[in-house]
């Protein structure tokens, strides 16, 4: 049962992930990359780790899509269709992308994973403390980083999105 | 863990969604759909560092959580790059990389 | 000995140079003509007490006179051959300290009165510094590159101050004659001075001018056209001293370097630079003597006589007064070179070298005398030529005097300085050949001849109506003209063959009374003729001149020299080997260097959409440069 659920999954990652990248409509390739994105929230249900998929599936599918939504809307027509690179590039770029994919798997196919076979949920609380723990293992200072670069990311989207309606009213006061 | 899932098939997945994304960046023309690359590329390797940590150390969880912190940096990246792209295309009325070759403009 | 005192010799006006040169604009002519002559003073006064301290307190050792060198090492090319930068005294530097000081003292001081109201003062005075400050180079120079870098120093402000009036055509065109042919010469100098570094190892005067030592009595190395090399490398240096001192062919530029101002003529066409290139063998001497029995002193010895004979019969029949002394300076100098040709080395035998030093010290000061005095009239009455003069001496009574003296200086009569010098030239001369020494006589009679028709055309002669009443000129001008009178009569007098010898132990020379009476003698016909010809306007001269003929048209136009060197390189080298050159240079050189231009244009078009800016290009480079590395890593460990 698990396999088909996860064949079907990967299945429509990987379809929906080349159509993303190979339409020539900017909406439709956002909404396969919607697709992309629910698939692996699904893949990490499948493991078991749902406060990560919840994750995937509220930031990514319901934040950073929306986003993209809105940011091809406001500086595009619907219709209108992407112009594409020329197919001598196209193949090059697909001829090398197969090759490093290939490469990738050879390594990953020939080395012995030690799978440990055992398996645990992992409890949302069991995050909370790690993520707020400064013992050993935990990782206080990263998310401490990580909040203070979202702030940063969040005071620099504004000042450049607004950046001269800004200047050209600091213009008009003086 | 997923039953009757090996690892390889879920690392062959990632793998192939990241290069996917690699093909999309360097073949897209459009700022936006270069943005969409990245995250295809962003959500290969966040996948592949949940599949490593499940698979192989069950009972820790640096993997999760340096999957967590991804989609954070994917998420700022992402208000970012559009609010770059925004402006740009207020300024030159355009979301092409080939118009955005230099630096200034 | 004080070596501070010496080496400040040179750099005071070096520094003065500096000062005067780098504050041109912010520096008032009264302030830069005081410092100029201030810096002249002391660095005079420094020069008289070396001489003192050389000559009178130090004196012979061993029974001659000592080579004192005090220098630094400069540039190591093997352990032997090496290029030192210090100063070098022996006698003949330190007379020559003692000319070029007074010389240049007594032209500084006369240039704040001729320059007066001039523009370029301050510039005047400070191209004046640093010629001096190169001449002491030049004299006290310790080796072989050391002279040369001070030969070219010197060359460079004689062209700057030839052309120091730049807005006048004929004042640049002089300027760059005088300078590309004294380079040409000095083309000769530096291979000359190649040969001999190769072929002795050994840039060091001392060294090279050592009797005893290796490159003397070794002197057949290697032979080249049945010369040896040594003897090449002599005749190269001679011909760059024969450029410098205007010998017979690279004479050509020094007539024209009259367009320059009175004083610097004075200074450096008459006085100190053109000397150079007799102060140049006479620093070889020994070398010239030695090698290969003195075959390049021969060279030497008629290359001046001609000269002298050369220039004289030119003299006689120019009529711009500059031209006139300039030709006369190039007889003299012939002179110079002639006695040093002659020259023996041991005690009396060296009464050539001796004379000719005798004759350069002389000579020096009353040429600068006869510059200064033209110069004088020149300021009165604005013209160079003859026709606008006359009857002068009732205007400028100092001027006419002190002519007077330097013109019977040059003319041989004693007891002025000329007199001596000029009789121990002839009698050196006549003690080796009987042919040079009947050129020389007729020279000494040529020269009373014509400086005593200038001295009469310009003082006596026709009554000229003038626009201007001529005055005498001011005080600054005249005291140098009366100083250097005083010596012009009586420098004759210093035993200079105590001094000055070409084996440093100095011997006793006496007037030989017949040759004494013979060269008088000729010198006054001169004069007597001169007296007859110009002393009044009379039709004689030229009814003479008309009999004369081609003979006098030849003269006049300076026997066709510079048409020859015009032909020689318009025709010959512009034309015939310059145009070819030109070819080769614009078809083959350029043509070579356009093809690799132009191919890397090419190559650099086609490769340069590969920095295109677009961060999709470098993702792409990117990444298949990572899958090649990884292959590479992945073959090298599975392998």
């Amino acid at each position: 049962m698990e396999r088909i659920i996860f064949y079907a999954l990967a299945l429509i990652m990987i379809a929906s992930a080349l159509a993303s990248v190979m339409s020539r409509r900017m909406l439709r390739s956002v909404i396969y990359l919607l697709f992309v994105l629910c698939g692996v929230a699904g893949v990490y249900f499948m493991m078991d780790y749902n406060f990560l998929g919840a994750i995937q599936l509220t930031i990514y599918a319901g934040g950073i899509i929306v986003l993209i939504i809105f940011s091809v809307l406001l500086v595009h027509h619907i219709e209108m269709r992407m112009e594409i690179a020329k197919t001598s590039k196209l193949l090059f770029t697909g001829l090398a992308c197969a090759l490093g994919m290939a490469v990738f798997l050879s390594v990953i196919y020939s080395y012995e994973f030690e799978v440990t076979g055992q398996s645990s949920g992992t409890e949302v609380i069991d995050i909370g403390e790690k993520l707020l723990d400064y013992g050993e293992g935990g990782f206080i200072l990263p998310f401490e980083v990580i909040s203070v670069l979202l702030l940063a990311a969040m005071v620099g989207a504004i000042v450049i999105a607004k950046g001269t309606a800004l200047a050209e009213n600091k213009n008009e006061n003086t | 863990m997923i039953e009757g899932i090996s690892i390889y098939e879920l690392l062959t997945v990632s793998t192939i969604l990241f290069f996917i994304g690699v093909y999309g960046f360097i073949t897209r023309k459009n700022l936006i759909s270069v943005l969409i690359s990245v995250e295809l590329i962003l959500n290969g390797a966040a996948v592949n560092f949940v599949v490593i940590n499940k698979y192989l150390y069950p009972e820790v969880l640096q993997g999760m959580i340096f999957s967590i912190f991804i989609i954070a940096v994917a998420a700022a990246e992402t208000a970012l790059a559009i609010s770059i792209i925004i402006n740009l295309y207020r300024k030159i009325s355009s979301v092409e990389v080939k118009e955005v070759e230099t630096m200034k403009n | 000995m004080n070596y501070t005192a010496i080496i400040l010799i040179p750099l005071i006006p070096l520094a003065v140079f500096l000062v005067l040169g780098l504050f041109n604009r912010k520096i008032g002519p009264g302030v830069s003509g005081l410092v100029g002559v201030g810096g002249m003073l002391v660095s005079t006064l420094l020069s008289f007490y070396t001489a003192f301290e050389y000559f009178m307190v130090l004196g012979k050792v061993s029974g001659a006179y000592p080579t004192l060198v005090e220098s630094t090492v400069w540039m190591n090319f093997t352990e032997t051959l090496r290029i030192d930068m210090g100063v070098l005294i022996d006698p003949i530097s330190v007379m020559m300290l003692i000319v070029v000081s007074t010389i240049s003292l007594m032209v500084h001081i006369y240039s704040r009165g001729y320059m007066k109201g001039d523009e370029g003062y301050t510039k005047f005075f400070s191209f004046l510094s640093l010629f001096t400050f190169s001449m002491y180079g030049l004299v006290l120079a310790t080796n072989l590159f050391q002279i040369y870098i001070f030969w070219e120093l010197v060359g460079v402000s004689s062209y700057l101050l030839i052309g120091y009036y730049y807005t006048k055509e004929s004042a640049v065109a002089a300027a760059k004659k005088a300078f590309i042919v004294t380079r040409f010469a000095d083309l000769g100098f530096l291979i000359g001075i190649l040969l001999i570094g190769y072929y002795t190892g050994t840039y060091d005067f001392e060294t090279l001018n050592n009797p005893e030592g290796a490159t003397l009595t070794h002197w057949a190395p290697a032979s080249f056209m049945g010369l040896s090399v040594l003897t090449w490398g002599l005749i190269l240096i001679f011909i760059g001293g024969a450029g410098k001192s205007a010998m017979f062919p690279l004479h050509i530029w020094l007539p024209d370097a009259m367009e320059g101002p009175t004083p610097v003529s004075a200074l450096i066409h008459a006085a100190t630079m053109v000397v150079a290139g007799v102060f140049l063998v006479a620093r070889l001497f020994p070398m010239y003597f030695f090698v290969e029995e003195g075959f390049a002193l021969q060279i030497v010895a008629f290359v001046g006589a001609f000269s002298a004979l050369f220039a004289a019969v030119i003299a006689l029949t120019q009529t711009d007064i500059k031209r006139v002394l300039a030709y006369s300076t190039m007889s003299q100098l012939g002179y110079m070179m002639l006695a040093l040709g002659v020259s023996g080395y041991e005690g009396s035998q060296g009464l050539g070298y001796m004379s000719s030093m005798f004759h350069l010290f002389t000579h020096a000061m009353f040429k600068a005398l006869l510059f200064l005095c033209a110069g004088s009239v020149i300021h009165a009455v604005h013209s160079n030529y003859l026709k606008d003069m006359g009857q002068l001496r009732k205007y400028m009574p100092i001027t006419h005097l002190s002519f007077l003296v330097a013109a019977l200086a040059i003319a041989g009569i004693p007891p002025f300085a000329g007199f001596w010098s000029k009789d121990e030239i002839l009698v050196a001369v006549y003690q080796q050949n009987t042919f040079l020494y009947v050129v020389g006589i007729f020279v000494a009679g040529l020269t009373a001849l014509y400086i005593f028709r200038i001295y009469f055309g310009i003082f006596w002669g026709k009554d000229n109506t003038y626009e201007h009443r001529p005055a005498e000129s001011p005080a600054s001008m005249t005291v140098p003209l009366i100083v250097l009178a005083v010596l012009s009569a009586t420098v004759g007098f210093i035993p200079f063959s105590e001094f000055i010898s070409p084996d440093r132990a100095g011997f006793d020379a006496h007037i030989d009374i017949p040759m004494a009476i013979t060269a008088v003698a000729v010198a006054l016909i001169g004069i007597g003729i001169a007296w007859m010809l110009y002393k009044k306007e009379s039709g004689l001269a030229t009814r003479l001149t008309d009999r004369l003929g081609v003979l006098y048209t030849w003269a006049h136009r300076k026997f066709y020299m510079d048409e020859v060197y015009l032909f020689v390189t318009k025709n010959i080298l512009f034309k015939g080997i310059a145009a070819g050159a030109a070819w080769a240079d614009r078809k083959i050189v350029d043509g070579t260097m356009n093809l690799i231009g132009n191919s890397t244009v090419l190559f650099s078009k086609k490769i340069k959409g590969m920095q295109s800016g677009r961060v999709q290009d470098y993702a792409m480079a990117f990444v298949s440069g990572t899958v090649i590395l990884a292959l590479l890593f992945i073959y090298l460990w599975t392998s």
